[in-house]
């Protein structure tokens, strides 16, 4: 394992106090003078022309200040910016319809915002709901993916005369040549279901116009604040410099929180300028099982070609893909789920082909994994399929499919989701399975434990599965490194954090580099404020991304710092040193202290020589070329209780490999969360809708998140392969 | 609406007399009219766990009770953890176990494990496990809540640690 001072260490987080001891600012936790509460009167039909919204007795309610639907809106009311255009596939289709404001004409899903109450209390506000008049001829829902497309259905946006909302066909090879020439066809159909993202924290918005300073202020539960900002600029008429976004502590992000514009992102900015008092709206969890975007609803129909000997000839995949109401992310996740699916395997001959379906539900944008597991689960189980009918084993089935590791760069010969090739990076595939297979004690378990077992009358079984992660994506993110006087070091950076330990590891990173203990390093992100280029936390590409840049601009520091120490100490520049805080002369007694150097490189008398910068400072910025492929193999032994199918983890190994570690223990808790939500939508998640729309489980009682006693302890070992796409690996 | 009711209670030691709704929650009581939004409210519906306060010694579901009924009585939050900014124990153990990441339901689960903790003094891993059942996170699949707590129960048994309030 890569190691330093900091860099591969477990250091403890810095952010744990504050929010241990519940001082961390939370959205809902900020409280301004005169605030005002919104609440959002949401539609309770999926389908339905709207034909009139009645406010005005809400209007005439005590304690109501504002009651806004789509007609109050004028010309502020637009639909959103469609976030990812489709990327340049030939022959792609793709109708693009993304969410409005307030439904205006039509209502296309169930919990679609209709009119929003602004009141002195969120306890009045919710009161004068009840108050509004909704007149609604419903429509016949779309819900069922494989009728939607059927001549003569309802239509969720009429303009496409069809509810298709998007066909993509990628392909490498020959399948059907592959396909008859193999001495196996396993061809099976797949249905992975919806869920939700379900962060305990939901979203939340408060919005503050003070008029004097011309300064709009917006928190916000958003992965992504810097462009929320740029988008709020452009909305209202203002200067990008005029608004900043802070996206403080977030609980929990797993993707929905990076969906842009939630009409509440939109709405409370806007009202808040009109009324001149700042305004706060905090999802409730009711809410959150409509307004906040899910994942997951998908069947394939999939075929895989193989040789007696168990080589893979080709793979083709034909799946539907539900994208909700509207498709405002495009067709990341689809496209992610199409790449996914070739994992760590040679595979000479693919085809795949998907169809993205409106549907009158909640909106789809990528949830943790982003589309990426439902490949994982096509071809996995294809595998097992494959392994059983040939009378292989299920791992060794997998290892004669390995891309080997000295085939890298290794060239899919189809598009990603970031536009890129689908060009894996570095890997070592067979050392994560073979790390795996001896972990769980695979051999042992197939040859003794579970004949054993079995002939007790228990049903214990084990499975093992492989996996390829793209992540790391562009496009860039920044960071900036500041040495303070106080010999502090300051790193601000644009990602937001969700909890994923940034305030540790970019510091680790730049504590690294200036010989600082790493305490005295203070990150601050997701303030637009304090840096405002950079587009989010998303794709698991944080410590990759903006973590290269922190690296970058703590190197940039660092030769600030040596040089102008050697020229104080007049010394050559190779003889100094960085460490605990100060600049050393190697083999001398001679130093100074950051803080001191902080002060000496911005005098107050006497010039900052030519073509040089004030103080200890720098920035940089980072931007792959291409997203990294992260890989890993999960090996479980399940047992199944044969009369009520109960399914009991016995034991779950994950061999990760992630490149370099910066820090094992965030990354073990990462993978740990990660299976946990995993065993959520594998064993307890489901969202069901009824034919009519109506969400049948919209609450935490109906909608099981695994609990403690449903997740157990994995068993975890690191593969270090350094990436060649970024200088940290 | 019926008219306000005037109620008193202390909270973390410190008695607040305000007058409310007969229908605002504990929860937001906390939160709103006294500031401490340490207590976070996940789900409103009692499942997530998040909103645990004691309420004379026992931990119950702030988003369940009402600040009415919380009247004359004694009520704890995780902003009473700890002296003069130091984590407590059962905090330091969260910190050393890395027993948290997004921190949103941290506050939850102390406050569920203090008045357990008492009566718990050497736990299994499954006893814990069914102590915070009714506690979700999201994101750290629980295993480092489990450990921490077991650092936590160590270290006590060791005698080198107290547990409060």
């Amino acid at each position: 394992m890569t190691t330093g001072r900091y860099m591969g260490q477990s250091v403890p987080r810095l952010e744990d106090a504050k929010l241990l001891r519940g001082r961390a600012l939370f959205v809902d936790d900020v409280q301004l003078p005169g605030m005002l509460h919104v609440a959002f009167l949401r539609s309770d039909d999926a389908h339905g022309i709207l034909r009139s919204v009645d406010a005005s007795a809400a209007r005439e309610r005590r304690g109501v200040v504002a009651v806004y639907t789509a007609a109050d809106l004028g010309d502020y009311w637009r639909p959103g910016p469609l976030l990812v255009p489709p990327p340049p596939i030939e022959g792609l289709v793709f109708n693009a319809a993304t969410q409005v404001p307030l439904a205006r004409d039509k209502v296309r899903h169930g919990g679609e915002a209709l009119a929003m109450v602004v009141a002195e209390s969120r306890y009045a506000a919710e009161d004068a709901l009840e108050d509004i008049l909704v007149d609604l001829d419903p429509l016949p829902a779309v819900i069922d993916l494989e009728t939607a497309l059927r001549p003569g259905v309802s239509l969720v946006h009429e303009q496409f005369g069809t509810n298709l909302a998007a066909h993509v066909r990628q392909s490498k090879g020959d399948y059907a040549a592959a396909r008859s020439r193999a001495d196996l066809l396993v061809a099976r159909r797949f249905r992975y279901d919806r869920g939700a993202s379900a962060a305990i924290e939901n979203r939340g918005v408060v919005a503050e116009w003070d008029a004097r300073a011309e300064q709009l202020t917006v928190w916000d539960t958003t992965q992504a604040p810097i462009p929320i900002r740029n988008g709020l600029a452009a909305m209202l008429g203002l200067s990008e410099s005029q608004v900043r976004v802070v996206a403080p502590f977030i609980g929990g992000g797993f993707g929905p929180k990076i969906m842009m514009f939630y009409p509440e992102e939109v709405l409370l900015p806007w009202a808040a300028m009109r009324l001149g008092r700042p305004l706060k709206w905090i999802e409730d969890r009711r809410e959150n099982f409509y307004a906040t975007t899910q994942e997951r609803l998908q069947i394939h129909d999939a075929e895989l070609a193989m040789t007696s000997e168990g080589r893979i000839l080709g793979v083709q995949d034909v799946f539907l893909h539900d994208t909700g109401a509207y498709d405002p992310y495009g067709l990341t996740v689809p496209i992610n789920s199409q790449c996914t699916l070739l994992g760590p395997y040679v595979i000479p001959n693919y085809d795949s082909e998907f169809t993205a379906v409106f549907t009158n539900t909640p909106i789809v944008t990528p949830v943790r994994g982003a589309g990426r597991q439902h490949g994982v689960f096509v071809m996995e189980r294809l595998l097992d399929f494959a392994a059983k009918e040939l009378g292989l084993d299920p791992v060794e089935i997998r290892r004669r499919n390995l891309i080997p590791p000295d085939a890298f760069p290794y060239d899919h010969e189809i598009l990603f989701q970031d536009f890129r090739p689908l060009v894996y990076d570095s890997g070592n595939y067979p050392a994560a399975l073979d790390k795996a297979v001896e972990m769980i004690g695979y051999d042992r378990f197939r040859r003794l434990d579970q004949p054993g077992l079995r002939r007790e009358g228990r049903h214990v079984g084990i499975g093992v599965v492989c996996y390829i992660e793209g992540t790391g994506v562009g496009p860039y993110e920044g960071a900036r490194v500041t040495v303070e006087p106080s010999g502090l070091v300051r790193v601000a950076t644009g990602v937001g954090t969700q909890g994923q330990g940034h305030f540790t590891t970019f510091a680790q990173l730049v504590a690294e580099q200036l010989g600082v203990d790493v305490e005295k390093v203070r990150v601050v992100t997701g303030d637009t404020r304090e840096f405002n280029w950079g587009t989010g936390t998303f794709a698991s590409r944080g410590a990759v991304v903006a973590g290269n840049a922190c690296h970058a601009a703590a190197q940039k520091v660092r030769e600030k710092i040596i040089a102008l120490a050697a020229r104080l100490l007049d010394v050559a520049p190779e003889r100094i040193a960085l460490e605990n805080g100060r600049a050393c002369v190697r083999g001398a007694d001679a130093s100074i202290e950051l803080g001191e150097l902080a002060r000496r490189a911005n005098p107050l008398r006497g010039a900052v020589t030519p073509g040089t910068e004030p103080g200890l400072e720098a920035t940089a910025y980072f931007g792959p070329d291409r997203g990294n492929a992260a890989s890993g193999v999960h090996a479980m032994i399940v047992e199944v209780d044969a009369e009520t199918a109960a399914v009991a983890i016995k034991r779950y190994v994950v061999v990760h490999d992630c490149g370099t570690v910066i820090n094992p223990t965030v990354v073990e808790a990462q993978v740990q969360g990660g299976v946990a939500h995993g065993i959520g939508n594998a064993f307890y998640e489901q969202l069901i809708f009824d034919e009519n729309g109506q969400l049948l489980n919209a609450s935490f009682m109906d909608y099981l998140l695994p609990t403690a006693l449903d997740v157990p302890t994995v068993e975890m070992a690191h593969i270090e392969t350094p990436s060649p796409l970024n200088p940290l690996g | 609406m019926p008219g306000p009711h005037h109620i008193a209670m202390t909270v973390n030691g410190t008695r607040h007399q305000r007058a409310v709704e007969p229908r605002l929650l504990l929860s937001d009581f906390l939160r709103h009219d006294l500031g401490l939004t340490g207590t976070h409210v996940g789900c409103e519906h009692g499942v997530c766990g998040a909103c645990t306060v004691l309420l004379d010694g026992a931990a119950v579901r702030s988003c369940l009770v009402f600040a009415v009924q919380a009247d004359g009585r004694s009520v704890d939050t995780v902003e009473g953890l700890g002296r003069n900014g130091e984590l407590d124990p059962l905090q330091t153990a969260f910190h050393d176990a890395h027993g948290l990441q997004c921190g949103f339901c941290t506050p939850g689960i102390l406050m569920t494990l203090v008045p357990w903790l008492e009566k718990h003094p050497s736990p299994t891993d499954t006893e814990i496990r069914e102590a915070i059942s009714g506690n979700l996170c999201r994101c750290t699949g629980y295993a480092n809540i489990v450990k921490a707590v077991q650092l936590f129960a160590g270290r006590r048994n060791d005698g080198k640690a107290g547990l409060s309030p």
